[in-house]
C-alpha cells in the first residue's frame, strides 16, 4: 500500500482542477467503510452533508473561483464542536439526539477554507478521560493494536486520522486531549496557546483549559489546518485579539543557533523505550544545528493534582445545564428536582459523575480555598517556571505519555491511573501554552511513541519550526494494521 | 496552610444532592473510596505554603473585551422548541416546582 | 411602630438597564414579545454557547455608580451555582467579590444620607408562569418557562443598613428610581418588574446595642407595599422577641392582598453557590478616561434639579411649604425643564412652578414632548393677561392633544379674545346690579364674596374673563 496523500497536495491539486472534491471525499468513505467496524473513530459519518460540501467545492473550482486552502479536504470533528442540524453528543446519553442550532466557529471557518466536514468523531464522554472509555458509544480502537486504547479524550479524532479515514481531524485539548492521543495513534497532535484558536461553539469541559486543536498525518497539514482555524473571533471573550502567528511558512526554517531545553520533570515517569526515544529526538535537534541542554522545571510535578482541583471545579458548573429542561435527555419525574436528578443520573456516565462531583465539592463552603484556589496559586507558579526555563530556552522537550498505548479496559476501573497518562501533557494546559505531539518511531511494543515540543505563549512558529526537524529525524512507523487506503 | 479533613460518605453525599445526582449506596461507596484519593493525591498542592501567590484564574492576561450594544437575529423559535424535551404554549414545560428561586 | 424598638432597614434593588441588547448577547432587550423569541444560544444556555459583555450596559452601570457617587473599579464577574428552571445555564453570571462600584451614597430629599454599599452587574433570569387554579408555584401542577427575559442586564444597588423608618425606605426608593430614571439607566417601572426592591429589616432596642437578626422581604411590587411590609415585618418580629422567643434568619414573602409576610418555603434550606470566577469573561477595568467620558454624558440628577427651582423661588422672595411640594412634584415628572425656561423668558416663578406642577402634571408624559417655546409662549399671555387661567388650561389641552402649536393662534381659533376692559366693566357692573344685597355686604367688608362675583362674571362670560382683572374692577367700584 502507499501512504495517504498528504492535505497540502490534496488541497493544492482540488485548487488546480486537477482532482476532485467529490473523488477525493469518496475515496475516503471508502476507507472508512472499510476500516470503521474494526476502529470504531466515527459516531456518525455525515456523509451527505459532505457530498454537498464536496460538489460545491468542485463547482466553485469549475467557475474559476479558490475555495480556499483546504480545497477538497475531508476534516473529522470532534463530536463536542457544534454542527448545525448536525447530532452533536459530546458521546454522552445526555446529549443523544440533540441537533445544534447553530455552527462553532472552527466548523465555519472550515467551510470558508473549503474542507469537506465528513464526521463527527467519538471521544471520551463530555472529553473526561484519557482513552475514549467513557465514550456512552463504545470505545475507539487503536488502528495499530485494535486491543489497545487510541487514547483521549479526542481518540476518534486520533484514530481517523491514523486509519486514513480523513487526512485531518480537529480535537480539543484541556490536559493533553489531543497530544495524549496523537502520540498513542501515530500521528501530529497541536494544543494551541489559550486564546488562539476560538472555543465558541465548542462544548465546554474546563473553560479555562479547553482548547481546539489539529490533528494530522504530518506537522505540514497540521501547520495547514492550524492556520485555517486560528485567528480572533468576537465570539469568544478570551479569544485573543492580536495577530495569531501563520506556521506554514517557517517549516523549513531549521533550528540552527536555538535551544532545546529537556525537560527533566517529564522522563522522571517515563517508559525506559519512550525515554530513549525522546533523547533520540533531542541527539536528532542537536544535529540539526540546535543547542540542547537538560532544564528542570520542578513546578510541573504539581501540573496533575492542580489540573484534578481545577478541571472538575469549572465542569461540574459547566455541565449543569444538562437538566432535561430546555433540550437533550429527560427522564420524567414529578416535581423539578427529581427530573433535573433522575436525567443527569441517567444520562451522564461515572466518570463524568465522579469529576462533577470532585468539582462540586472543591468549590463547596469550606473546601474552597484549601483546594481550587490553592491550585490557582499552583498554576501561578507553573507559569513562574515555565517563564525561567524559557528564559534560556526557545522550547522544550519530553515526552508526551509515559507509556505506549495501553490495553483496552487496562485503566477503566482505576481513576487515579488513567488520570496519570496525561502528567506530561497537563501543564501546557494550566499556563496556557501551546504543544505540539510528534510521532518518533515505535516503542519496544511497536506501538508509536510521540514526543511532545512545548513553548511559552503565542510561540506556535517556533514549534513547527522544531516539530519539523524532528518529524524529519524520526525513524519509520509501521503503517497501522486496519489501513486500506491510499492516494485518492 | 491546614490540610483539609478526609473525604467521607456523608460528604459525596452532600455533593451529588448539590450537583443533583443520586448515587446508589454502591455507587456511593465505590465514589467516596475514589474521590479520596484523588484528593488524597491532591495533598501535595493543599498542603503547600503559598501564602501571598495571586492565583492565575485567566492564563492570558486580557481585558475589556467588549461588544456593541448591537442586536443580531435571534433563533428561530420552532427550530429552539423542537429540541426541547416538553413543549406548550411556545415555552418549555417542567414539572412542579417545589421551591422558589433563591 | 411602639416606640420603645428602633428599625433597622437596608434595601437591595435590582434594576433592568435600558439597553438594546442583553448583558451578554445580541438578542433584544424587550418586554412583552412573543415567549422564546428573544433567544439565542447564549440565552438558551446551549452547549457551546460563550458570553461577551455588552459595552453599553457597562456605561449605563457606570452611569448609575457616578450618579450614587460610588467609587468605580476593576471588577470581575463570577458565577452563582444553583439549579433552577428560569436559570439556563443553571449558574448566574454576577460580580461577587469585586463588583463595578462601590462606596457611594444617596441623599434623601430631607438630607439624610444613606450609603451604598455596592451597585454591580448581572444578568437576569427567564420568566416561569405557573400552571393550575391559583397561578403561583405552590399547588401548580406544572410550570412553563420563557426565556426572553434571560440576561437581560441588571445593576444591583445594595444599601447600607442605614433606614430607621418605613418612610426613610419609601423615600430611598422614591429619589433611588429618579435618579435611575435620570441618568437614563433604567425606566424604574416597579409594575412592570424592571425595578425590584427587596428589604432586609431587623429590630432591637436601642442604639448601642448591635443590629438583631434580620429577615429578607421580596415581592415588593410598588412603594406603598415596601412600606407596609416593614411595617408588617418589624411588628412580627417584635411579638417574636416579647414573646421569649427568636427571629430566624430567612427569605420571606410579602402577601399583598393578605398584608402579611410569610417564610418562603425552599427546598434546600441552605443554598451552596460555589461562587468562583467566570472563565469565559475577561476582567472588566474601566480607566479614569472611560469613567470620566461616562460622566460627562450624566445629566441632572433630581437633586440638583429640586435645588435649582429652590434658587429660584429663592430669587422670587422665598419657597412656601406648598411650592417645595410643587417643585418635588415637578422634578419627579421630569417638567423642570419647563418651568425654568418659563422664568428664563420672564414668566413668574410662582405662576410657572404653579402652572406645571398643577396643569402640565396632569398630562406629564405629553408635557415633556411638547416644544418648551410653546409652553413658554402660553404662560407668558396668561401672565399679560391675554388669557384667563381657564382659557389658559384649554389652550395647554388642545397644545397637549396636537403636540405643539401656537398658544395665541389656538387660543384665537377657540375665540379666546381676551375682554376689553369696557365690556368687562360692563358685565361686573349687570352682576352687581342683579345682586344688590351681597354687593352692599361686600362694600361692608365681607372680602369672601369677591369669589361670588368673580364667579358670575366667569359664567357670564363663559370663563372667558381675566380673574385678575374682575378682582381689580370690584375693588375700582368699591372704592
Amino acid at each position: 500500500m502507499t501512504a495517504p496523500r498528504p492535505a497540502l497536495e490534496t488541497a493544492a491539486m482540488v485548487r488546480a482542477g486537477e482532482l476532485s472534491a467529490v473523488d477525493v471525499l469518496e475515496h475516503h468513505l471508502a476507507v472508512i467503510e472499510a476500516g470503521e467496524e474494526a476502529v470504531h473513530a466515527f459516531n456518525l459519518v455525515t456523509a451527505d452533508q459532505a457530498r454537498a460540501q464536496a460538489r460545491a467545492v468542485d463547482a466553485t473550482v469549475a467557475a474559476g473561483g479558490d475555495p480556499g486552502p483546504l480545497a477538497g479536504v475531508p476534516v473529522a470533528l470532534k463530536d463536542n464542536l457544534c454542527t448545525r442540524g448536525i447530532p452533536t453528543t459530546c458521546s454522552s446519553r445526555i446529549l443523544e439526539g440533540w441537533e445544534p442550532p447553530y455552527d462553532a466557529t472552527v466548523v465555519t471557518r472550515l467551510a470558508a477554507a473549503g474542507a469537506v466536514a465528513i464526521g463527527k468523531t467519538n471521544m471520551d464522554e463530555f472529553a473526561m478521560g484519557s482513552s475514549t472509555e467513557t465514550s456512552a458509544f463504545g470505545t475507539t480502537r487503536n488502528p495499530h493494536d485494535t486491543d489497545r486504547v487510541p487514547g483521549g479524550s479526542s481518540g476518534g479524532s486520533a484514530a481517523a486520522v491514523a486509519a486514513g479515514f480523513a487526512p485531518l481531524a480537529l480535537g480539543s485539548d484541556t490536559g493533553g486531549s489531543i497530544r495524549q492521543p496523537a502520540a498513542l495513534c501515530g500521528v501530529v497532535g497541536m494544543k494551541p496557546t489559550y486564546g488562539t484558536v476560538s472555543r465558541y461553539g465548542l462544548v465546554a469541559f474546563a473553560s479555562s483549559l479547553d482548547q481546539i486543536g489539529p490533528f494530522a498525518g504530518s506537522v505540514a497539514d497540521a501547520a495547514l489546518l492550524f492556520d485555517a482555524i486560528g485567528g480572533h473571533d468576537p465570539l469568544d471573550s478570551t479569544s485573543l485579539n492580536r495577530p495569531t502567528p501563520r506556521v506554514l511558512t517557517v517549516l523549513d526554517d531549521g533550528v540552527d543557533g536555538m535551544t532545546v531545553g529537556i525537560l527533566t520533570e517529564l522522563l522522571d515517569g517515563a517508559a525506559p523505550d519512550v525515554a530513549a526515544r525522546v533523547h533520540q529526538a533531542a541527539e536528532a535537534l542537536a544535529a540539526a544545528g540546535a543547542r540542547v541542554e537538560e532544564v528542570s522545571v520542578p513546578e510541573v510535578t504539581l501540573g496533575l493534582s492542580a489540573y484534578y482541583l481545577i478541571a472538575p471545579g469549572e465542569a461540574s458548573s459547566n455541565l449543569a445545564r444538562y437538566d432535561g429542561v430546555r433540550y437533550g435527555l429527560r427522564v420524567d419525574a414529578e416535581d423539578t428536582v427529581a427530573m433535573n436528578t433522575a436525567t443527569r443520573s441517567q444520562g451522564f456516565g461515572a466518570e463524568v459523575k465522579r469529576r462533577i462531583m470532585l468539582g462540586t465539592y472543591v468549590l463547596s463552603a469550606g473546601y474552597m480555598d484549601a483546594y481550587y484556589n490553592q491550585a490557582l496559586r499552583v498554576r501561578t507558579r507553573i507559569i513562574e517556571g515555565f517563564d525561567t526555563a524559557y528564559s534560556r530556552c526557545d522550547v522544550l522537550l519530553g515526552p508526551t505519555t509515559p507509556t505506549t498505548a495501553f490495553a483496552i479496559g487496562a485503566k477503566v476501573d482505576d481513576p487515579l491511573t488513567m488520570y496519570l497518562s496525561d502528567v506530561c501533557t497537563i501543564p501546557s494546559n494550566l499556563a496556557g501554552h501551546p504543544a505540539i505531539s510528534v510521532p518518533y518511531g515505535p516503542g519496544e511494543d511497536g506501538l508509536p511513541v510521540g514526543v511532545q515540543l512545548l513553548g511559552p505563549a503565542l510561540s506556535e512558529g517556533t514549534l513547527f519550526q522544531v516539530a519539523a526537524v524532528v518529524e524529519g529525524a524520526a525513524p519509520p512507523l509501521a503503517a497501522p494494521r486496519v489501513t486500506t487506503g491510499g492516494p485518492a | 496552610m491546614p490540610e483539609p479533613a478526609h473525604l467521607t460518605r456523608e460528604d459525596v453525599a452532600h455533593v451529588a444532592a448539590l450537583a443533583r445526582l443520586h448515587l446508589t449506596e454502591e455507587e456511593l461507596d465505590l465514589f467516596t473510596g475514589q474521590l479520596a484519593q484523588v484528593l488524597d493525591h491532591a495533598a501535595d498542592v493543599a498542603s503547600l505554603d503559598l501564602a501571598g501567590v495571586v492565583p492565575t484564574a485567566h492564563a492570558m492576561a486580557v481585558t475589556n473585551v467588549l461588544r456593541p450594544d448591537e442586536p443580531i437575529v435571534c433563533l428561530d423559535r420552532d427550530e429552539v422548541l423542537a429540541q426541547a424535551p416538553s413543549v406548550e404554549d411556545h415555552r418549555f414545560r417542567v414539572p412542579r416546582i417545589l421551591g422558589e428561586a433563591p | 411602630m411602639r416606640s420603645d424598638w428602633l428599625l433597622v432597614i437596608g434595601l437591595e434593588v435590582h434594576c433592568e438597564l435600558k439597553t438594546t441588547t442583553k448583558l451578554f448577547c445580541g438578542c433584544p432587550n424587550m418586554f412583552g414579545d412573543e415567549p422564546n423569541t428573544n433567544v439565542c444560544p447564549n440565552c438558551l444556555g446551549l452547549p457551546g454557547s460563550l458570553p461577551v459583555l455588552n459595552q453599553r450596559a457597562v456605561e449605563l452601570a457606570m452611569a448609575i455608580g457616578t450618579a450614587l457617587h460610588c467609587d468605580i473599579r476593576a471588577s470581575t464577574f463570577h458565577r452563582k451555582n444553583y439549579f433552577y428552571p428560569d436559570q439556563a445555564k443553571d449558574y448566574q453570571i454576577s460580580q461577587y467579590d469585586e463588583p463595578l462600584n462601590v462606596d457611594g451614597y444617596l441623599d434623601l430629599p430631607d438630607g439624610f444620607r444613606v450609603g451604598i454599599e455596592r451597585a454591580h452587574m448581572e444578568e437576569d433570569t427567564g420568566k416561569t408562569t405557573h400552571a393550575g387554579a391559583s397561578g403561583r408555584i405552590h399547588g401548580a401542577d406544572y410550570s412553563l418557562v420563557d426565556y426572553n427575559r434571560s440576561g437581560v442586564p441588571l445593576v444591583e444597588i445594595v444599601s447600607e443598613p442605614d433606614m430607621r423608618t418605613p418612610d426613610q425606605a419609601r423615600a430611598y426608593v422614591t429619589e433611588l428610581r429618579a435618579i435611575l430614571v435620570a441618568s437614563g439607566a433604567s425606566d424604574g417601572k416597579m409594575e412592570e418588574g424592571s425595578m425590584r426592591v427587596d428589604a432586609n429589616v431587623s429590630v432591637r432596642r436601642s442604639v448601642d446595642d448591635p443590629f438583631g437578626t434580620r429577615c429578607e422581604i421580596k415581592n415588593l411590587n410598588s412603594v406603598r407595599s415596601l412600606g407596609r411590609a416593614i411595617e408588617y415585618e418589624a411588628e412580627r418580629q417584635i411579638a417574636l422577641i416579647e414573646s421569649g422567643e427568636r427571629v430566624v434568619q430567612q427569605t420571606r414573602h410579602w402577601d399583598e392582598s393578605a398584608g402579611r409576610t410569610q417564610a418562603l418555603r425552599s427546598k434546600e434550606d441552605a443554598y451552596d453557590y460555589r461562587y468562583f470566577l467566570e472563565p469565559d469573561l475577561v476582567p472588566l477595568v474601566p480607566d479614569a478616561e472611560w469613567i470620566r467620558a461616562v460622566a460627562d454624558t450624566l445629566g441632572m440628577m433630581p437633586a440638583e434639579r429640586r435645588s435649582r427651582l429652590v434658587s429660584l423661588l429663592d430669587d422670587a422672595g422665598g419657597a412656601t411649604e406648598a411650592q417645595l411640594l410643587q417643585v418635588a412634584t415637578v422634578v419627579d415628572l421630569g417638567l423642570d425643564d419647563l418651568v425654568v425656561e418659563a422664568v428664563a423668558a420672564g414668566v413668574g416663578t410662582g405662576l410657572a412652578l404653579a402652572r406645571t406642577a398643577n396643569e402640565a402634571a396632569t398630562d406629564a408624559e405629553a408635557a415633556r414632548h411638547l416644544d418648551p417655546k410653546s409652553y413658554v409662549a402660553l404662560l407668558t399671555l396668561e401672565m399679560q393677561g391675554s388669557l384667563s387661567a381657564t382659557q389658559a388650561k384649554a389652550v395647554l389641552a388642545e397644545l397637549f392633544a396636537r403636540g405643539g402649536g401656537d398658544p395665541a393662534t389656538i387660543a384665537r381659533d377657540k375665540g379666546f379674545e381676551a375682554m376689553s376692559e369696557d365690556s368687562l366693566a360692563e358685565t361686573v357692573a349687570d352682576a352687581i346690579a342683579a345682586h344688590p344685597d351681597e354687593w352692599s355686604r361686600f362694600c361692608g367688608g365681607d372680602d369672601k364674596l369677591a369669589g361670588f362675583f368673580t364667579g358670575l362674571v366667569m359664567k357670564a362670560t363663559r370663563g372667558q374673563a381675566n380673574g385678575k382683572a374682575v378682582a381689580a374692577e370690584l375693588r375700582r367700584l368699591r372704592g
